[in-house]
């Protein structure tokens, strides 16, 4: 086990020194000079040059590399040129209302998931079998944004049962989840966001039962007298790694692909600091929360195989 | 002259009954897509919405990008305009059928071009082995540490907006998958009997790659770019609802969205208009890649 995780922890690092590399780019992608791009554009001439000078960037890219990873290092992730905050603190105070929704739609879509993948395999064929198949061909296919403006118009703007955007009168820093009021914010992002994981998992669900439900094992089952919810416990269990990295694996999507639902809500995480990187064109901002994405996106995948081989021990031995 | 009565030379093999002849592959998945209607239907709606957009010109009953200040946001079945009109009064249906135009272009180019290139680096790292192999699949690695959304919103952002920065991230985005599955199909098919068989009898790297590798990866291959296309079409409606698209007066299905959604509490039936064309181009896509899997059998 201890010797699995150790392998599993080495070979994560070259994946992390890749993404800092390809972050490092976006800096030198993006057009025109870097300088101009991590300056305010009223900056004058001095100010540029004296930057140029602080960041290194008269320097050879690798050398530039080293500077900036340094920094990264030590928690400095640059400043944002919006409103000159560091952009650490900004990402950091986005973060935890990026991965409590994104936490509570992946437990949403994976408990979800289940019972129709099970319904969906074990009734094979039927019609509940095709509805089930066709809810999840939506989730997949439904692009979020969009499903994040039609729930707004159904709850919304006809209903008036839900608040259509932002995170409460309270906002960010008061926020709690437990309070019926402040939670109702919430929602529509949660659904919007559970439902392309619940198509996906429920698919993946599914299609792993069905072929397990086939195996020797499961008639010898039905043979000595199991009954079918035993049985199925029995089936389900043998799934359970596969879904168990599809979890993570959603999960991590979800945090780092959250931009586009955050939009449409205002939901001040990660994804909507995105947005605001963009329409202000702030490289740095940019830069910084797409690199604490990645690594964490990393990381979730790291814990998922960890955990994937404390449930299946064969996948030690592979 | 002839020795042999004629009704003793063999029937020629071409005039077997046609139920015995030998299928080609090709022959046999379309036999197994006649009966699938989903997906026949399915084709027929993306021809039809292909179409629609190619023949945009001829189609559009208005000009899409005529605005009329005093015919702002009309209702879907209003008696001039088919789907309402958006909020500087520009004709919805007429839009719509040219923003179609740079939607599924965004969806079928990346994945061509992807198709192309990763595949090219996936046949390499798959036939080569070895050293190549891990340079190559290790660096797409780094690629699969970013959630795609995620490094489609990296990319864009950094290079701006504008169509051929979006066509340009979302190939980098799709290569790597395509490159992976690319690569698994090629070292699978390389260690098979025929192709040493080629190899012992002579033919050249390029040869055996050409006439025996391409041939074999194929229909995975092809079967995982077409579900790609859906991805494609999703990601670039994303990228221009977030203005990493085209440029303002040029119609999307995404950018449309993105700015209808202020008249949201106006005339919110017209403001649904955008998604639910690119809802039913993905779900076509996806089903006829579902379809294509079945009909050619490889596994998911």
């Amino acid at each position: 086990m201890w010797l699995y995780a150790l392998r599993r922890l080495v070979l994560t690092l070259p994946i992390l020194f890749g993404v800092t590399v390809i972050c490092f780019a976006l800096v030198q992608i993006a057009p025109g000079d870097p300088i101009q791009n991590l300056l305010s554009p009223t900056a004058s001439q001095e100010d540029a040059d004296r930057l140029r000078a602080a960041y290194g960037l008269d320097q050879p890219l690798p050398i530039q590399y080293f500077i900036w990873i340094a920094k990264v290092l030590r928690g400095d992730l640059g400043m944002s040129i919006a409103n000159n905050a560091p952009v650490a603190t900004e990402v950091f105070r986005a973060f935890g209302n990026t991965i409590t929704i994104a936490l509570i739609s992946v437990a949403l879509a994976f408990v979800l998931s289940m019972i129709l993948g099970v319904i969906a395999a074990y009734r094979s064929g039927s019609i509940v079998d095709k509805l089930i198949t066709a809810v999840a061909v939506f989730g997949i296919s439904v692009p979020t944004f969009w499903l994040g403006v039609v729930l707004v118009i159904v709850f919304a703007v006809n209903m008036f049962w839900l608040p259509a955007t932002g995170m409460g009168a309270s906002g960010s820093e008061t926020f709690n989840y437990f309070n019926w009021e402040d939670f109702k914010f919430a929602i529509m992002p949660i659904i919007a966001l559970a439902l392309p994981p619940l198509g996906i998992m429920t698919r993946t669900t599914r299609a792993s039962l069905a072929e397990i439900l086939n195996q020797d094992f499961v008639q010898t089952l039905r043979a000595k007298g199991l009954s079918e919810t035993a049985v199925m416990f029995h089936a389900v269990r043998n799934i359970m790694p596969q879904a168990v990295a599809m979890l993570g694996l959603q999960l991590g999507y979800l945090i780092g692909g959250s931009v586009l639902v955050e939009t449409v809500f205002t939901w001040p995480g990660t994804g909507f600091l995105l947005n605001k990187a963009i329409l202000t064109r702030d490289i740095p901002l940019l830069q910084g929360t797409i690199l604490v994405l990645a690594t964490v996106f990393v990381l979730i995948n790291l814990v998922v195989d960890l955990a994937q081989s404390v449930i299946d021990p064969r996948i030690k031995r592979a | 002259m002839s020795d042999i009565p004629a009704n003793l030379i063999p029937i020629p093999a071409t005039q077997a009954a046609p139920s015995q002849r030998v299928r080609s592959y090709w022959g046999s998945v379309w036999n197994r897509l006649r009966y699938d209607y989903v997906t026949l239907f399915c084709l027929a709606l993306i021809i039809l919405i292909v179409l629609s957009a190619v023949f945009a010109p001829w189609l559009a009953p208005m000009d899409p990008d005529k605005s009329s200040m005093a015919n702002r946001l009309r209702p879907i079945f209003h008696p001039k305009y088919f789907l309402g009109t958006d909020e500087q009064g520009r004709d919805l249906l007429s839009r719509m059928l040219y923003g179609g135009r740079v939607s599924l272009l965004m969806g079928i180019m990346p994945v061509v071009l992807a198709t192309t290139i990763g595949g090219l680096f996936g046949v390499v790292a798959g036939y080569y082995g070895g050293k190549v192999n891990m340079v190559i699949m290790r660096t797409m690695d780094v690629f699969f540490a970013f959630p795609s959304v995620l490094l489609a919103v990296a990319i864009s952002g950094s290079l701006g907006g504008g169509i051929t920065n979006q066509m340009l991230t979302l190939t980098v985005v799709l290569i790597p998958p395509l490159c992976r599955v690319a690569e698994t199909a090629t070292s699978q098919v390389r260690t098979m009997d025929f192709v040493d068989a080629a190899r012992a009898s002579g033919a050249s790297t390029a040869s055996i790659i050409s006439t025996h590798v391409l041939i074999n990866i194929l229909s995975p291959v092809l079967v995982y770019a077409s579900t790609l296309v859906s991805v494609s079409i999703i990601l670039a409606s994303g990228l221009s609802f977030l203005g990493l698209g085209v440029s303002p007066p040029t119609a999307d299905w995404g950018l449309m969205l993105s700015t209808l959604r202020q008249s949201i509490y106006v005339e919110p039936l017209v403001t649904a208009v955008p998604g639910v064309a690119i809802l039913i181009t993905s779900i076509a896509f996806n089903l006829v890649s579902d379809g294509l899997r079945q009909a050619m059998d490889v596994k998911a």
